[in-house]
């Protein structure tokens, strides 16, 4: 890998960016239609393995300096404390809320609480994943 | 509504997390166990008492009402088993606070031993089945990783057999769920119980019935057993004292569910396929009782013992047995994590694990010997504790149903338990010191208090029978009458 790979890094440089915004479309379009927080996390992650494959672990840690581990941690605890704030409203535990909003530049948006229950959901997945490449790929 | 259904899951999870920001400092680690813990034994008694107010109580999440949502359930039982399991986890924990290693708690230990207490209380209030399926992942993906920590040959060994084993067994779980939910259309244990009703219990729902059998089978230690002494008696102490006194009981437990809730209109599999599985798990696990002197394995096939006894209680299936297997449930969680917080007491103290090489440590250690003998009496079933109680009533259970063979089985384990106990007892604590008063190892009272209290627990449990029989009662009445749950669930939508 180490000779032959201008083609490889020139590319992932400019492809990253496009899965980065698949994901995030992914993620967003799934409050109506099929994605959501589950596949918009695997399809970011898929971004970040890649750039661990085309260069190596300690350059990427450079860039993105984030313990993976807590990451994933803390996307769980997002999406159980979006379902507990519910149950603080004297809600049932996990019950979501949407409203429509007359946003500056968007106009009317819909926004709903389950989107944060979903960014947990990316969170995790997000963190799992590259948890457990970075640790396979370790041994080798 | 009745949020505080979910808390037994959700805290153990919430202070999983929290623990996972707090691995620089075990110190804090320490601390929010012991608050966290605390608080879910006071929910847990709370939830008991609500129940025994206000009937069986339900959550629907998100506010989707049964049998489209996903729902916990509290009912005596479920309620009973929170309890006794929060309780002991607890003890389990604040004594692993004093003998885990620091490596292993540097590497998430505790966030993990708090997974698996979130699972095991997730699946006793869960109200559906493919949620009990998640219930038993999220409980068995801690254990993996609980089993694994530390490393050492022998216990990776165990550990590939115990985890190949699970995954098999959950993939039978799902499969099983697939077939069900292809034949009644619905997932709610309530609304699967009306339906099974509705339909009659035909061959295509027995053989489903038999396949949920073998699932939970595979995870209860029932007859397929063969998994469970090797990766029982190889993580240390406190680990396999939450193993031993959780796990297998969840099996038990939705064995319990199911049969009582849903498939409990075929006679034949309920006293001639699970009273023979019962039977020969109680001779299997006596066998190995006797068999084996390495302590820990003496110790494994006690919790067989004791799952086959269990058992005979659903065989029997009449409400005094089910009496019976309800308080020896709770007896049986309390008795093993004591029976095995001890032998790994043992193990660490003298450093060997067979009973032919340890001899005299009464003189070393009194208090911890008193405290075996008080495990072997329990185990036993000798009448002021706690096992005394649930084996009267599932002989009197036995006797009313006519099961003498079962209740022979049944009584005659106590005896092998007895003989195998004192066998560990004997050897180890009678006879000549092998270890130096100077050379000792210590063992000091803040590990010493957590096992002791186990001990006190496992008196009060059978001097205060009395106290606990009317929500074991309640407990059995649920059982006995499947339309109570199904009622309390489907009652308002109307099925």
């Amino acid at each position: 890998m180490k000779e032959n790979d201008v083609i490889l890094r020139t590319v992932t440089r400019v492809v990253v960016f496009i899965i980065l915004t698949f994901g995030v479309e992914l993620f967003l379009s799934g409050h109506h239609n099929p994605g959501g927080g589950f596949v918009g996390g695997l399809v970011l992650s898929s971004a970040l393995v890649l750039l661990y494959v085309v260069f190596d672990i300690e350059t990427v840690h450079q860039g993105v300096p984030f313990d993976f581990r807590k990451i994933a941690a803390f996307g769980a605890m997002i999406s159980l404390l979006s379902g507990t704030a519910a149950a603080v409203l004297g809600k049932p535990f996990l019950t979501q809320g949407f409203g429509y909003f007359d946003l500056p530049i968007f106009g009317l948006t819909e926004l709903a609480t389950v989107t944060v229950f979903e960014a947990g959901v990316a969170l995790t997945v997000i963190g799992t994943v590259v948890t457990i490449i970075l640790s396979i790929s370790k041994d080798v | 509504m009745n949020n505080i259904l979910v808390l037994p899951m959700l805290l153990p999870l919430l202070t999983g997390f929290v623990l996972f920001f707090l691995r620089p400092s075990v110190k804090a680690q320490k601390i929010v166990s012991i608050l966290s813990l605390l608080s879910l034994v006071a929910v847990s008694v709370r939830i008991l008492f609500k129940v025994r107010e206000d009937g069986i109580i339900r959550l629907d999440f998100g506010g989707w009402e049964p049998p489209f949502g996903i729902l916990f359930v509290g009912d005596s039982f479920s309620a009973l088993m929170v309890l006794t399991a929060s309780a002991v986890s607890t003890l389990v924990i604040a004594y692993s606070f004093t003998s885990t290693e620091r490596r292993m708690e540097n590497m998430f230990f505790y966030p993990f031993a708090f997974f698996l207490v979130a699972g095991v209380n997730g699946s006793f209030l869960t109200g559906d089945m493919f949620n009990l399926f998640v219930c038993f992942e999220v409980m068995l993906l801690a254990s993996y990783v609980l089993i694994t920590l530390g490393g050492g040959k022998v216990r990776l060994a165990e550990s590939m057999k115990y985890i190949a084993i699970n995954v098999v067994a959950s993939w039978f779980f799902l499969v099983a769920l697939a077939f069900l939910y292809g034949t009644v259309g619905t997932l709610n244990m309530a609304h699967i119980s009306v339906r099974v009703a509705e339909a009659g219990q035909g061959p295509l729902l027995s053989a489903i019935a038999v396949v949920f059998l073998i699932v939970f089978a595979l995870k209860a230690g029932l007859f397929l057993y063969f998994w469970l002494p090797g990766s029982y008696s190889s993580p240390p102490g406190p680990i396999a004292a939450l193993f031993a006194a959780l796990l297998t009981k969840v099996g038990v437990y939705a064995m319990f569910r199911t049969f009582t809730l849903i498939f409990y209109h075929d006679e034949f599999i309920i006293q001639t396929i699970i009273g023979t599985m019962a039977v020969l798990t109680i001779i299997g696990g006596c066998l190995g009782a006797i068999a084996y002197t390495d302590i820990r394995q003496i110790a494994s096939y006690n919790v067989i013992i004791a799952v086959g006894f269990m058992i005979i209680g659903l065989a029997v299936f009449n409400e005094e047995a089910f009496k019976g297997s309800v308080f020896y449930l709770i007896h049986d969680m309390v008795i093993k994590a004591l029976l095995f917080l001890i032998v790994g007491a043992m193990v660490y103290l003298t450093g060997k694990t067979k009973i032919t090489e340890m001899s005299g440590l009464i003189r070393n250690y009194p208090v911890l010997g008193w405290l075996l003998f008080l495990t072997t009496l329990g185990l036993a079933g000798i009448p002021p504790l706690s096992g005394f109680i649930g084996k009267m009533y599932v002989g009197l259970g036995a006797v009313e149903g006519g099961n003498y063979f079962l209740l022979f089985i049944g009584f005659a384990s106590s005896l092998v338990v007895l003989y195998s106990m004192l066998r560990i007892f004997m050897n180890c604590f009678w006879g000549e010191t092998i270890i130096n008063r100077e050379d000792q190892r210590l063992f000091p009272a803040r590990r010493l208090i957590p096992i002791a209290l186990l001990g006190v627990l496992t008196v009060g449990i059978g001097v205060g029978a009395q106290a606990l029989e009317p929500f074991v009662s309640d407990a059995v009445r649920v059982m006995a009458n499947p339309d109570l749950y199904i009622d309390a669930i489907l009652g308002e939508v109307g099925s």
